[in-house]
């Protein structure tokens, strides 16, 4: 077990220290360039508090669609291989539900504020 | 440096030309840069652009029509009536500035975030879907029998190429399988018409100012196939910038487009944009996979790049809302 501040607290406080300290002393390319870094600590700090839980439902999705067991890398393989020979498609229940899912998941990491995403999630997510 | 290569290139060719300033590069990887700069001229400045692919960068990517073929269709475009900057000089070895061409600037704004949302264009954001119809109209009718060599390339065959590239990334998405299936599905075969097509004609590659389009740029995903893709790609929802009630480009609708189009003369196949518009989804979702890829292993180690290789899951909500949307 290590020890704490956990890399989630970590990563948010050097996000926090770029975005109110360095950004003011900041311009031109270099602005764009900190506002890219800024976006990628953000996604990591959303990507290391969500994923566990994201793909742990996603992995039982899955194990329920695909009637077999693995890792959630494993099981995409094999749903997008089953996809590509036909033998499973939007007919077939739970798919379309599944897709949604996960990618509702996906952009909430991502691209929280995509505006296809907002949409779908005013829908009830 | 570049400058004196200018200044003595612009010498030659536009009489009463004293040289250059203000030399300054707007965009570049290794194998093409574009520089803007101002001819001096003692009745004034006259603004240029440079698009150019450095010494030793010669060849162009497989899917690229070449800068000598951009700057022809350009040109074609210009003499057309197609909103585009004149091309005023193809380089030569003399030059000593690689390979490329001198265009005339076209003053306006390119960005499409400012284009949707700044003052300055709320007159002419109304009209421009109806608008692009209509350039795309003159764009598609430009004679087959003029244009540079260029690749051919229709529905089928894209699909293909789209399967390969995807599959060479490694990368299970079971979101773009659907989308593969339902491509082969639909694929509505070989058009009725081959035409021109631009390739990458979206909102980002046309320069607008308070009147509308001034210019149609980045050519260089030109080839011949079916005109309808140029329609599909223009309503690309990535191409949107989150005005995604407005299918062309964040502008206005698909009705206003096609009108604009049947006015200047030329027919809609409405199930074809649509196709290529599935299309185009996917295939911005796998450009950035392929720049995930080029991250990783190739020269461009940027955070930009990075992020890029995150907008894939963009394109899989699109192609949920396109291919199985969910009832509102």
């Amino acid at each position: 077990m290590q020890d704490e501040p956990t890399p989630v607290e970590l990563t948010k406080s050097v996000a926090d220290f770029l975005r109110n300290d360095i950004t003011p002393l900041i311009s031109g390319h270099h602005a764009f360039k900190l506002r890219v870094a800024i976006n990628i600590l953000d996604l990591v700090t959303r990507q290391l508090t969500q994923e566990a839980g994201s793909d742990a439902k996603e992995v039982e999705r899955l194990r329920a669609l695909l009637g077999v067991d693995g890792s959630v890398t494993e099981l995409n393989r094999v749903l997008a291989d089953r996809i590509s020979k036909g033998e499973v498609d939007l007919a077939t229940p739970g798919l379309a539900e599944h897709l949604w899912a996960t990618t509702m998941d996906k952009l909430a990491v991502d691209q929280p504020n995509y505006a296809s995403y907002k949409r779908e999630l005013s829908r009830g997510g | 440096m570049i400058e004196a290569a200018l200044s003595r290139s612009v010498a030659r060719w536009y009489p009463g030309a004293t040289g250059v300033t203000g030399a300054a590069k707007l965009s570049g990887g290794a194998s093409q840069e574009t520089w803007r700069f101002d001819i001096v001229h003692p009745d004034g400045v006259i603004g240029a652009i440079l698009r150019r692919s450095p010494k030793g960068y010669g060849a162009a990517p497989t899917r690229a029509a070449g800068l000598g073929a951009e700057a022809q269709l350009m040109q074609l475009a210009f003499e057309a009536g197609v909103p585009s900057p004149r091309v005023m000089h193809v380089l030569t070895a003399e030059d000593e500035l690689g390979t490329g061409f001198i265009m005339q600037r076209v003053e306006g704004e390119t960005i499409a975030r400012k284009i949707l949302r700044d003052k300055e264009y709320a007159a002419a954001r109304p009209l421009l879907a109806r608008q692009i119809g209509g350039i795309l109209a003159g764009l598609h009718r430009l004679p087959l029998d003029r244009l540079p060599e260029l690749r051919s390339r229709g529905a089928t065959q894209e699909i293909s190429e789209f399967e390969r590239d995807y599959r060479s990334l490694n990368w299970p998405k079971p979101v773009f399988e659907l989308a593969l299936r339902w491509l082969r599905d639909h694929d509505p075969g070989p058009s009725v018409e081959t035409t021109l097509v631009h390739g990458d004609f979206r909102n980002g590659n046309l320069i607008i100012g308070p009147d509308g389009v001034r210019a149609v740029l980045d050519w260089e995903l030109a080839h011949l196939g079916d005109p309808m893709e140029d329609l599909g790609w223009v309503c690309v929802n990535s191409w949107r910038f989150g005005e995604i009630d407005k299918p062309v480009g964040g502008f206005g609708s698909r009705e206003e487009l096609f009108a604009g189009y049947e006015a200047a003369g030329r027919k809609v196949d409405a199930a074809r944009v649509k196709f290529w518009e599935v299309m185009g989804t996917l295939r911005w979702g796998i450009m950035c996979g392929g720049m995930m890829q080029r991250f990783r292993e190739g020269p461009d180690h940027s955070m930009e790049r990075a992020m890029i290789g995150r907008r894939a899951s963009e394109t899989e909500i699109d192609l949920l809302r396109l291919l199985a949307p969910r009832g509102s």
